[in-house]
């Protein structure tokens, strides 16, 4: 939503005017339950501060390409999870439909076995086969009514034993295609992070300039466009910040390319559309989704499908960092990172409340602390111990801000 | 009322509705006009929730005729009443708690463009707008979440949705049940100007008198699943319905004593 057009936060200022009415409004949304991107980036500020003092690999250019590389499927993958826990479900199959994602690209690229594809088609199949797995399992939940937690807990296995059974006897299918290992392989040209960085900053500025003549010449309140200036300068400074340190080592990934164009066309999906505002609705209030003639059903399918596509999406971005899917993909904490990245990104498990950069925001906290600890020398239990804390923390943050609205009384 | 003259803005003339043995309404007649708040009251069980919902297309009448403007019409579901123009305002409001005002004025039926792209500003001005036509004027932006409004807020949300709509009749039901006595207040108050200064045909169902009292032009009391009566309230007292809703007293809807009491 920050990408596209006035904030919220920002109009309510604008009727009051100054960056502490701004403030103010934000106490407000955290009292109506959104804790919003607050937490999670002054987090990742200490996290980042901690790790660069403690050890001088960590804030480098070949560490950060590393990062973003590392980051990607995770992000990928909670990006779908958001939408799910906006409605108020839970995806437990994700792991598991991200490890399909991977078996089917690896089985449709290789050569010799009579479908030989090429990378692009392999790819789109993979996507495809997600998001029928979603529209199955979205069927179950939105059209019988079975809880999505049971429904994905038991995709969760069944997928889990297709990959067994179609990696068969020799447990690994390797990956020629470069086009699909391209997918975490491939750097861009360092002029073309630029572009990008350029792209991206002019975009922003265009839009928000646009939404503030829209709503001017509609004679609605204006955001303050001081405060909007000062957002789009951050931004331009973390895009060509980010680019300037990419370019330093190999140049930008195209995995965080991917992440970042992903997030950005799934924001306007979920704050522009139509669609987006009734995922929020039925995550709100179901029944009054139903009588203001939503139809719920159809929204929940389709949220299980756009979770499915994503997942297999984060696992062919998995197979590809490796060029190879074995026996262990999508298993370990593939599941458990992809769903406290969204959680810890700032939505809410109690549906409705949530962004679609909280998956990108959590997978840089959860993958940051992984790749520091590592660097530190640190064993898994220090990793587990950690992850499992912040996503405590997290969830305890989002309670009791809904608490709170309990409390306030509607 | 200017009654007689023109028809009724909806009319129901010997509506039953059964739910298996047991008959939540018998022979039912109501009205309600243009510029008048009709209340409807009665006990538990009399059947208002049953009347108002069949004619919000939930579950049909068995039998029986409605009229819009005169017009025999059917209704067989929401489409169909939201069509002709009625609007229900349930009691629990049926709001998104984590939208905001202009969200939940247009849930359902957002203003968008051919890729269903949203026009916010088209839908905050025309909130802005019926808001201020309903003089609501205690929100300090339709872009707060209701999550932060208070009960009054929110009813008052609720109603300027159903009215937004080029609606004819609006339904309101219980709409003061859970609030204070201010918010109380600014609900009455909202209600007496759909009626007499939109114009809209508004039926009120209440269990409070004293609200229907206030706000109320004339009086439907159910009593059992039939009618009791149709009071003028410049014409009646509070002691008279209430001997009304509960000994269920002589009518001109006759017929009704005697057979009926047998029943229960």
């Amino acid at each position: 939503m920050s990408v596209l057009g006035p904030s919220e936060v920002e109009l309510a200022a604008a009727e009051e005017g100054g960056v502490r009415a701004a403030a103010r409004a934000y106490l407000e949304r955290v009292r109506a339950g959104d804790v919003g991107s607050l937490p999670v980036i002054v987090a990742l500020a200490l996290i980042t501060v901690f790790f660069t003092a403690k050890t001088s690999v960590f804030f480098t250019s070949i560490n950060f390409d590393n990062l973003i590389v590392q980051m990607a499927p995770v992000a990928l993958i909670a990006i779908g999870v958001v939408f799910v826990l906006l409605l108020g479900e839970i995806d437990l199959s994700i792991g598991s439909v991200s490890g399909v994602g991977g078996v089917v690209v690896a089985e449709l690229q290789q050569a010799g076995t009579g479908h030989n594809l090429g990378g692009g088609a392999a790819i789109a199949i993979a996507i495809a086969v997600g998001a029928l797995i979603g529209a199955l399992q979205g069927s179950f939940v939105a059209l019988i009514g079975v809880p999505s937690f049971v429904v994905t807990l038991a995709g969760l296995l069944a997928f889990q034993g297709v990959i067994l059974k179609a990696l068969g006897i020799q447990g690994v299918i390797g990956i020629q295609s470069n086009t699909v290992n391209n997918v975490a392989n491939y750097f861009l040209p360092k002029e073309w992070g630029w572009a990008i960085a350029a792209a991206v900053t002019v975009g922003l500025c265009a839009v928000t300039v646009s939404g503030f003549v829209t709503r001017h010449r509609a004679g609605l309140p204006i955001g303050n466009p001081l405060l909007a200036a000062l957002r789009l300068a951050a931004l331009a400074v973390i895009a060509f910040g980010a680019v300037a340190i990419c370019n330093h080592a190999r140049g930008v990934p195209f995995a965080g390319l991917l992440v970042i164009g992903l997030i950005g066309f799934w924001t306007y999906v979920a704050r522009r559309t139509t669609f987006g505002r009734h995922v929020y609705a039925v995550g709100g209030n179901p029944e009054a989704a139903r009588r203001a003639g939503i139809n719920v059903a159809r929204i929940r399918i389709l949220v299980f499908m756009i979770s499915g596509a994503m997942a297999a999406l984060g696992g062919i971005a998995f197979a590809a960092r490796l060029s190879s899917v074995d026996l262990t993909a999508g298993s370990g904490t593939v599941l458990l990172d992809s769903i406290a990245a969204a959680v810890i990104g700032g939505t809410s498990l109690f549906g409705g409340r949530g962004y679609v950069r909280s998956a990108l925001l959590g997978a840089l906290v959860i993958k940051t602390i992984e790749n520091g600890l590592d660097l530190l020398g640190q064993t898994d239990w220090v990793k587990n111990v950690t992850t499992g804390l912040i996503l405590l923390a997290a969830v305890t943050l989002d309670t009791l801000s809904r608490r709170r609205l309990e409390r306030v009384g509607r | 009322m200017t009654a007689a003259m023109t028809p009724p803005t909806l009319e129901l003339r010997r509506v039953s509705k059964a739910f298996g043995s047991v008959q939540a309404l018998r022979d039912v007649d109501f009205e309600v006009r243009d510029g008048e708040v009709m209340a409807l009251v009665g006990d538990n069980g009399a059947g208002k929730s049953t009347l108002i919902k069949s004619v919000a297309g939930i579950h049909p009448f068995d039998s029986g005729e409605i009229y819009f403007d005169g017009k025999r019409v059917e209704i067989h579901g929401p489409k169909d009443a939201a069509r002709l123009g009625i609007e229900v305002v349930y009691q629990d409001l049926a709001l998104c708690d984590n939208l905001d005002v202009v969200q939940n004025m247009y849930l359902g039926r957002e203003v968008h463009d051919l890729f269903h792209r949203l026009k916010e500003p088209v839908m905050e001005q025309r909130t802005s707008e019926t808001l201020r036509s309903l003089s609501v004027t205690t929100l300090k932006s339709v872009r707060q979440t209701v999550a932060t409004l208070s009960g009054g807020q929110r009813q008052s949300v609720a109603v300027a949705r159903a009215v937004m709509w080029n609606s004819r009749v609006v339904i309101l039901d219980e709409p003061t049940a859970a609030l204070g006595v201010a918010q109380t207040r600014q609900v009455l108050e909202l209600v007496k100007r759909l009626a007499h200064e939109q114009g809209l045909a508004v039926v009120l169902i209440s269990h409070n008198l004293h609200d229907v009292f206030e706000v109320a032009d004339r009086i439907t009391v159910l009593r059992l699943g039939r009618n009791v009566g149709v009071y003028e309230r410049s014409a009646t007292t509070q002691q008279e319905i209430v001997s009304a809703i509960t000994a269920g007293v002589p009518t001109k809807v006759a017929g009704i004593e005697g057979t009926g009491e047998a029943a229960t």
